[in-house]
């Protein structure tokens, strides 16, 4: 274990004093009677359960009935610290989906030297079916979510991108509706940026990318593998604020040149389709035969112009962790900008040299799945024990590609209800970034919370929970 | 030469389905050994649409049946000018980077003994160009598998194939493109027709071959199943991973999936020159 453990920063305090962000959290803390409390949490738990929010963030699976805890403590953030995550953020969504038009069709990156080839057409998440075809406005990612730490006042880090279908948007939301109606008075008293926007920003993001076949208002729908998914409630939650139909892949069917839903009216042609289903399941008939929850043929009309879905097939292949190391050279590349917000040094394993540090070093290193998500598969390394690493360097020799290595980053603290009042307890962020037409980005996002003391993991599946995220207005 | 092609597939099902959904990749592209004439595709009784070319340069369109149906059927019509380049694919539009044929997909993927099988066909030829190596990996593939039809399914993979050693095109197709990436060689599935000769050498007139990216040449065709390149015989429809990404005809029936018999008919004849197309 390393000797000297970086100190870790608490975003309430200022070394003993209280940052003025948080000078009326603190207040409204001490004042509220133990009572109060337990009243408050038993409250925001029925809360939840009656909107029937109770799935796995950023499907990790696990039990689709478990409650997500959720920590009445908000986070807050000043205008200053989001204005750098905001342009941040938009700045590398805008990278991303360049990367992702370029890699699909004249692949200049690659010709330039600035990225392996083999890392992208060979990557899992590549599909030779999306290639020659320019989606409208060339986006491929709408919704980006892009996960963030923190380590000191002015440092976040970006922990991973996911452009296929980022979950856990419905959190940001109902942690804010469930904050306000508890505890209004707090809410008079700070001027908190509101996110409620988002739902009417994705539609009309979605609306921004209809096919060039579509006339008029398009008609937009959530496509949903059903309600064994862990994720079903965000579906119908968004498509209910969005006023859309939620269908799953029996409801749709391709005839002629374009989809169509089954309504009681008979068919309606169907413009957009915001997909919460991997790309594999999407068409029976181009990807896996035996998927039996998306829309046969729907392919075709995605490429015919019948159709956009969002996010495009293939859009994957940005955020693969392989990739991940090439965010900032993309935003040199196509934007020809500094990145705002920086990656966690990695080392790939698939790099000789990266690899034989990473098996010197395992005690002090976090190693993840190149694919892997939601927390699994993953060894921590100045937390697991001998035998736990050395059987885990033994997985790394055997198949070196498949891991990536990251430094344990002292993160960030926020305080969070516990037992005996507040402790500091670690977190992340994830903003959720719409593109279409324009970039937009509600001021906010998901925190997730590790709620064990000294845990590193915030993931729901490993004993996270989740709070309001708080942006104060200029 | 001029090949004349005759393809008509029908399906004939117990009891009345609800509808069908194909994806079709019924058209071959022009390229240096080949020029379409005449090409007609009859949906017989569906509505087509969402046409388009994919990064491959194969053209595909959706057809669809509404039911109650009990048979439907599917032709195929046309004119093929054909040349001999020895197997090589010139002038074909595509977008497609060699290095995305890579991938082991289920029926093309590697086990111990196709790497063997790889591995001893290229011994020695470390240094040889990847021509003289493609043709070495075709050649171990045709003397591994022998051609025997209806030991073999539709759904079978490489390994399967190589170790009950016998097959038809598709068997061979699949060896010789798993051979190849165990090599580091883009590889894919391509589908066609053949003429019939009347020499009696093995061969089916819907047929299927792999090609083997030659960087010096481009895509190369083998036909590992006839142990040969393609060449005036053969008219190149489409390609892809394997035999169900390149596949003339992916079909899906809606609802209950009754008995299907399938009869598939492939006439590839020469027409002599000077003869005109019968309309």
């Amino acid at each position: 274990m390393s000797a000297t453990k970086p100190a870790i920063f608490n975003e309430m305090l200022n070394g003993e004093q209280v940052r003025s962000a948080y000078q009326n959290l603190e207040k409204w803390y001490r004042s509220m009677p133990a009572e109060l409390r337990s009243l408050k949490q038993n409250e925001a738990e029925a809360l939840f359960r009656r909107v029937g929010i109770t799935f796995a963030v950023y499907g990790e699976g696990g039990d689709p009935e478990r409650l997500i805890p959720f920590d009445m403590f908000p986070r807050v953030m000043t205008a200053e610290e989001w204005r750098k995550l905001d342009r941040g953020v938009r700045q590398r969504a805008a990278a991303l989906n360049a990367f992702l038009a370029d890699v699909y069709d004249r692949r200049e990156i690659i010709r330039a030297g600035r990225i392996p080839e083999h890392l992208v057409t060979n990557n899992e998440a590549f599909e030779k079916a999306a290639i020659g075809f320019r989606p409208p406005r060339g986006v491929f990612s709408h919704i980006v979510g892009v996960d963030l730490v923190r380590t000191g006042p002015d440092q976040f880090y970006v922990l991973e991108d996911n452009c296929r279908t980022p979950s856990g948007v419905s959190y940001m939301l109902q942690n804010r509706e469930i904050m306000m109606r508890m505890f209004p008075q707090l809410f008079m008293e700070s001027r908190i940026r509101p996110v409620d926007g988002y739902a009417g920003l994705l539609k009309k993001t979605l609306a921004s990318v209809a096919p060039q076949k579509c006339q008029g208002e398009p008609n937009i729908v959530i496509l949903t593998p059903g309600h064994f998914n862990s994720a079903y409630y965000e579906h119908s939650f968004l498509a209910d604020l969005m006023g859309v139909e939620l269908v799953e892949g029996q409801d749709l069917f391709v005839e002629g040149d374009f989809v169509w839903m089954k309504t009681t009216e008979g068919p309606r042609k169907v413009d957009v389709i915001y997909r919460r289903i991997d790309d594999a399941f999407i068409d029976p008939l181009c990807f896996r035969p035996d998927s039996m929850l998306g829309v046969p043929g729907l392919m075709s009309v995605y490429r015919s112009g019948g159709v956009t879905i969002c996010s495009a097939p293939g859009a994957g292949v940005a955020d693969d962790k392989a990739i991940y190391t090439y965010v900032p050279e993309m935003i040199r590349f196509y934007l020809g900008e500094e990145p705002i917000l920086e990656n966690v040094p990695t080392w790939q394993c698939a790099k000789e040299d990266d690899c034989k540090y990473v098996l010197e070093n395992l005690s002090e290193l976090v190693v993840k799945e190149v694919h892997g998500s939601g927390g699994y598969g993953m060894l921590v390394g100045p937390k697991s024990d001998k035998s736990t690493i050395e059987s885990f360097a033994a997985k790394i020799r055997k198949n070196p590609d498949n891991y990536i290595a990251q430094p344990t980053l002292a993160l960030s603290a926020c305080p969070t209800f516990v037992e005996e009042g507040i402790a500091p307890r670690h977190v992340d962020l994830r903003p959720y970034c719409l593109v279409g037409e324009t970039i937009e980005l509600v001021p906010g996002g998901l925190t997730r919370v590790a709620l064990k003391e000294g845990s590193l993991v915030v993931n729901s599946s490993q004993g996270g929970g989740v709070k309001d995220t708080w942006v104060l207005a200029e | 030469m001029r090949l004349s092609i005759r393809h008509i597939t029908r399906y004939r099902f117990d009891e009345p389905v609800r509808g069908i959904v194909q994806s079709q990749k019924l058209w071959p592209a022009d390229c240096a050994s080949q020029r379409v004439l005449a090409w007609t595709v009859t949906s017989h009784g569906a509505q087509t649409g969402a046409e388009f070319v994919d990064g491959a340069g194969d053209m595909i369109r959706l057809a669809t049946w509404r039911g109650p149906l009990t048979e439907l059927t599917v032709e195929v019509e046309g004119e093929v000018e054909t040349a001999d380049l020895y197997g090589v694919l010139r002038e074909h539009r595509e977008r497609i980077p060699p290095s995305a044929y890579l991938r082991p997909t289920r029926q093309v993927e590697a086990d111990a003994e196709l790497k063997m099988l790889s591995a001893v066909a290229l011994k020695g030829l470390d240094g040889a160009s990847a021509l003289d190596r493609a043709h070495a990996l075709s050649r171990a593939v045709s003397e591994a598998i022998a051609y025997k039809p209806g030991e073999t399914q539709p759904h079978t993979t490489a390994s399967e194939a190589l170790s009950g050693g016998v097959g038809v095109c598709q068997d061979h197709a699949h060896a010789l493109i798993s051979v190849a990436h165990v090599a580091e060689m883009p590889a894919r599935y391509v589908t066609g027709y053949l003429q019939a000769s009347a020499d009696g050498s093995p061969h089916e007139a819907s047929h299927a071959w792999a090609e083997i990216w030659v960087p010096e040449l481009g895509w190369v065709g083998f036909d590992a199943a006839n142990a040969c390149c393609p060449d005036a015989r053969y008219v190149r429809l489409g390609s892809g991973y394997d035999a169900l990404d390149a596949a003339p005809i992916r079909g899906l029936v809606q609802g209950a999936t009754p008995e299907e018999h399938l009869d598939v008919e492939v006439m590839v004849t020469a027409v002599q020159s000077g003869q005109q197309q019968q309309q």
